[in-house]
């Protein structure tokens, strides 16, 4: 997404109206190509492309941004986004009034954060820039009190994105557990009770 | 408007289909009475209501359930502590009310935890002093806990015998499951603290029982088991009901009161239907409350006339006093032990598989009755709310982002314990619910006012708890998630209500200025009105109150078809 520039956002833009693609400022085009992918990954993931109920296209490329940057890729599963988790947070957001100020206030401080620091807003910022930001809000025990506000917001979006992410198909994959199939139970297998030190009594 | 009257008039009126309800009506059915039964919500039949092997991903919500499905929203319960138009209000103190409005009630999804109430339980004053004695003892009720034993089907062991503990008694069981291994883990720390770890006794099949299949294991008998393998009054007591052919089933049937005749004996009960708003009346030669302990109070409270002015079953004026509910308050743990343990389906049954009775020595202790523990941990069904918080685990990197969190929540997937006390609340007057003068709920019907505070006794047992449960988890090697609450936050205790646990405010007693229900749950004041649900309670116990609650049914029926025999009713 870093490299995108004008053309290439229109071309992945196509599958959105073209009226509302002509409209957008380069910036507002990237933003929107940043959701527009999340969303494909999305549609190949589930047949349907993805509108945020919630959050505006806007900040929804942020969420999406950050849950990756929470729950990236790795060689056991997929990122965040790939697994749905941003969907998961604009539906929770939607339904559960009480978290929305604090969300949509929430990715303000952050770009307002970074606009501060970088002269731009999170999304645009650079990779390594963006993660200054996030290592002065992820870790709320060593926190600068001046940072309280944004290690609050992530503290909640960490829990929504980790949480839509590893109730997935893909997380419960990752997890390994095994459950929820009829099945004939006859307790836990040698291999871990070796490992903790306990046995079954005869 | 006009009410809309039933041409028949039946033998019984049941009022509730959940465990009381549902034990009445198939006790009283197959003894010939022709039964009418009340249930406040919709028809509801876990084989095809159930959403058993749903997933949490087939929902955006991802299991969250929010007030209409507080346990998750796969949960096989219809209700909840808040329902939309049915308020309740609070005097004294704090109190929360679960009302389930389906039929089956509340057992569609409780724990199953299957326990007797021991010989000492019923005699509580002559030990130490406080609340009251029952009107039965053991002896009384045992042959109905052995009735409903064998008929339901319970897994588990003889207590007495695995523990030396005199007031654990014996039952008919099927074959416990083997434990899981964090439930092993915890017993190996409890039995260095000579701690008493046994089978726990849930009503789930390990074998076939009854026509009724064995259970499957899939761990989720709280969203209604399709295969009818573990209790729930829909599953296992309405179906044989039903069968008799003298079963009538009024779903949406909101009672609004008993009606009472010029001699004060019951006639009838008069109820809203709950989705057309229509008012009706149903006409019963004796009518049975089982609408769960506080709602059949409010029933009685709102049944007033000439001859009961204060209510019906109420000249005592103990209608809505002594309520009680289980202490109760849970200590979570984090066992690195637990980290990185191979997985395999540890599913198992819904619900624990290995618990602790009531152990202590109430002498040594400094207050009085005990509690009994309930065992959680190892890898659940990953939903809403997995890995919340994970900035504060203990010996995390407290917090962060990327690759490295990733992992961490791998690794503390599994690696949690929780230890939950559930106890006995010594009853007293002060711990109540009333009618509140001023509020009305959208059916017209008066609500409840409650008065609900924790005395010392319970404050002191919540106290034990947290210390005995912070020993177990320190003794695993483990730390707590949460720090020790102080006396000012009750120790942690839960505000009453939540543990669901509710019994008392209709009580039995031998004497009829002290009591509603005399030692047969007949009211005292009315020979043809019964309450078969937690309200007859004159105590709880360390126990869950829901094998009780059946088994007192099943003799309060039994003896109303007794008295149908002789005419008398």
């Amino acid at each position: 997404m870093r490299d995108l520039n004008r053309r290439r956002v229109l071309q992945i833009l196509g599958a959105t109206p073209a009226v509302a693609a002509l409209a957008f400022t380069e910036a507002e085009a990237e933003q929107a190509a940043t959701q527009a992918q999340a969303a494909r990954r999305t549609a190949a993931a589930t047949g349907t492309a993805y509108k945020p109920k919630f959050f505006t296209a806007s900040e929804y490329a942020t969420i999406v941004l950050l849950a990756d940057l929470i729950i990236p890729k790795d060689d056991r599963s997929g990122s965040a986004s790939e697994a749905g988790a941003p969907e998961f947070v604009d539906h929770i957001v939607n339904v559960q009034q009480e978290r929305q100020v604090a969300a949509r206030g929430g990715l303000k401080w952050l770009d307002t954060e970074s606009l501060r620091r970088f002269d731009k807003t999170f999304v645009h910022a650079a990779d390594a820039q963006r993660r200054l930001i996030l290592d002065d809000i992820a870790y709320p025990a060593k926190a600068d009190t001046r940072f309280s506000h944004g290690v609050r917001f992530f503290s909640g979006l960490r829990d929504l994105v980790a949480a839509g992410f590893w109730s997935s198909k893909a997380g419960v994959k990752d997890l390994g557990y095994q459950g929820n199939v009829p099945n004939v139970w006859d307790g836990a297998p040698q291999a871990v009770l070796d490992k903790l030190g306990v046995k079954y009594e005869a | 408007m006009q009410v809309i009257k039933s041409p028949k008039v039946y033998d019984v009126a049941i009022i509730g289909s959940g465990a009381g309800g549902g034990t009445a009506a198939k006790v009283l059915t197959e003894a010939g009475a022709d039964v009418v039964l009340l249930e406040g919500g919709p028809m509801w039949d876990s084989a095809k209501d159930g959403k058993m092997f749903a997933w949490n991903y087939d929902s955006m919500n991802r299991g969250w359930g929010g007030d209409k499905k507080p346990f998750g929203e796969f949960d096989g319960c219809v209700g909840g502590w808040e329902i939309e138009g049915e308020p309740y209000t609070i005097g004294n103190g704090a109190w929360r009310w679960f009302r389930g409005r389906a039929l089956g009630g509340r057992t569609n999804h409780w724990g199953r935890i299957s326990l007797r109430f021991g010989p000492d339980d019923f005699r509580g004053k002559s030990r130490d002093g406080f609340g009251d004695d029952w009107p039965i003892t053991y002896e009384d009720i045992k042959p109905y806990y052995d009735k409903l034993d064998s008929f339901v089907g319970i897994f588990g062991t003889n207590h007495a015998k695995d523990t030396g503990l005199h007031n654990e008694p014996d039952g008919i069981f099927l074959p416990p499951p083997k434990p899981r291994h964090h439930e092993l883990l915890i017993k190996q720390a409890c039995d260095k603290l000579k701690i008493p770890v046994v089978p726990s006794r849930l009503s789930i099949l390990t074998k076939p029982h009854n026509g009724r299949a064995a259970c499957h294991y899939c761990g989720q008998c709280g969203r209604g088991c399709a295969t009818h393998s573990n209790f729930s009054s829909t599953s296992v007591m309405i179906p044989p009901a039903l069968k008799t052919g003298k079963l009538t089933i009024l779903a949406n049937a909101m009672a609004r009161e008993v009606v009472t005749n010029d001699e004060g004996l019951a006639t009838g009960v008069s109820y809203v239907d709950s989705v057309k708003l229509t008012e009706h009346q149903v006409r019963a030669k004796a009518v049975v409350l089982a609408a769960s302990c506080c709602e059949s109070a409010r029933l009685l409270l709102n049944s007033k006339s000439t001859r009961h002015p204060g209510g019906l079953a109420n000249s005592s004026g103990v209608v809505g006093k002594y309520l009680t509910d289980s202490t109760g308050l849970n200590v979570s743990g984090f066992v690195p032990t637990l980290m990185d343990v191979p997985r395999y389906n540890a599913d198992g049954v819904g619900g624990m598989h290995l618990y602790v009775p009531w152990w202590g020595d109430n002498k040594a202790l400094g207050f009085p009755r005990g509690y009994h523990i309930e065992l959680g941990g190892g890898f659940g069904m990953p939903g809403y709310g997995f890995g919340g918080g994970i900035q504060n685990y203990p010996q995390s990197r407290g917090g962060g982002y990327g690759k490295d969190l990733k992992d961490e929540y791998r690794r503390y997937y599994g690696a949690f314990v929780s230890l939950s006390g559930r106890g006995e609340q010594v009853s007293s007057e002060n711990c109540s619910c009333e009618i509140d003068p001023n509020v009305v709920d959208k059916y017209g019907i008066p609500v409840l006012r409650f008065n609900h505070t924790w005395s010392e006794q319970e404050r002191l047992q919540g106290k034990h708890m947290q210390e005995t449960f912070r020993s177990i988890i320190t003794e695993m090697g483990g730390t707590p998630t949460t720090p020790m609450p102080t006396k000012e936050q009750d120790y942690g205790l839960a505000v009453g209500g939540l543990i669901i646990h509710e019994a008392g405010a209709t009580r039995m007693g031998n004497d009829a200025k002290t009591s509603a229900l005399n030692r047969n749950c007949q009211a005292h004041d009315a020979k043809n009105v019964f309450v078969c649900d937690g309200g007859p309670f004159t105590s709880q116990a360390d126990k869950n109150l829901t094998w009780t609650i059946m088994a007192l049914a099943w003799r309060t029926s039994e003896h109303i078809a007794a008295e149908r025999n002789k005419g008398n009713i």
